[in-house]
């Protein structure tokens, strides 16, 4: 799936990525955009304007839970469906979230760390990311049954 | 679906900075095109796809053009994209699935550019935004 040289090349860049920050402003942000994704997060209070999301506690907490679990991934690229196994079973059978909902985020992600990194993001970069990020959604979406 | 008058407003106002970079962001958005999704290439076997390439940098600022005449009747996008739209249907007959990435790439390249008005609203309204231009070019297919 990715050669040694883009496993570097992720790895150097997620390095860099301040995962609370960073986890805040993608899960915030697939509110924002997709509102229809606020389904599973009733119960997180007040996200009725793209501020309020933004500056909801619940969503920052949230979001950095979701990047460290990415994170954590990203150290078995090799081996992304074992390494998300059991996140994949909740998922299916306790959250009951449409692995659709795992592609949205990736690519909020994407466009997070490319407002972040600015140049630094290349075409390239963004070639291996988005192969990163349809091994993660599709890991999680693995155990669905 | 249809944006919002501040949806629209947003829109609008970033205009007026990517229309000083039109070369610049088309390039891009089709490099990255091109580099996620290799299979757009299968479009272009008559083009030279590689970095520098001028029928790269035409085509890109061809197609950020087009962005801007939607951009520029906002109020009435197919009325402004009705030929194109023909053009796509009968001629070009690209995928739909394909406009997905090409929006999703124009979104990251003014993500890069703007990161200060790229705000989840901006983000918000230019997701929605592009969703109707694929839509309206999309919309004679069949």
């Amino acid at each position: 799936m990715l050669t040694a040289e883009e496993k570097s090349s992720v790895t150097a860049l997620f390095g860099k990525v301040n995962v609370d920050v960073v986890g805040a402003e993608a899960l915030g942000r697939l509110l924002v955009v997709y509102p229809w994704t606020q389904r599973f997060f009733e119960h997180f209070g007040d996200l009725s304007t793209a501020d309020a999301v933004m500056g909801n506690p619940q969503v920052k907490a949230h979001g950095k839970k979701v990047l460290e679990s990415f994170s954590e991934g990203l150290k078995h690229l090799d081996d992304l469906k074992g390494a998300f196994a059991k996140l994949s079973e909740l998922h299916c059978d306790k959250l009951h979230v449409d692995p659709e909902n795992f592609r949205l985020l990736g690519n909020v992600l994407v466009v997070v760390l490319a407002r972040r990194f600015g140049g630094e993001f290349t075409p390239e970069l963004q070639a291996s990311f988005q192969k990163v990020v349809t091994g993660v959604a599709n890991a999680l979406a693995h155990r669905y049954h | 679906m249809s944006l919002t008058r501040a949806e629209r407003t947003i829109i609008v106002s970033m205009w007026s900075k990517i229309s000083t970079q039109t070369d610049a962001i088309g390039t891009e958005t089709l490099e990255r095109l091109f580099s996620c999704y290799p299979q757009a290439k299968t479009y272009f076997p008559h083009f030279d796809l590689h970095t520098g390439s001028a029928q790269l940098r035409a085509h890109g600022s061809k197609v950020v053009a087009a962005v801007g005449d939607a951009v520029k009747s906002i109020d009435n996008v197919a009325s402004a994209l009705s030929k194109l739209s023909e053009l796509h249907a009968y001629v070009l007959r690209v995928d739909p699935v394909n406009f997905k990435f090409l929006s999703h790439c124009l979104l990251v390249t003014l993500a890069s550019h703007f990161p200060a008005d790229f705000t989840a609203d901006a983000h918000a309204a230019w997701d929605k935004f592009l969703s109707i231009v694929s839509s309206v070019l999309t919309e004679k297919y069949r």
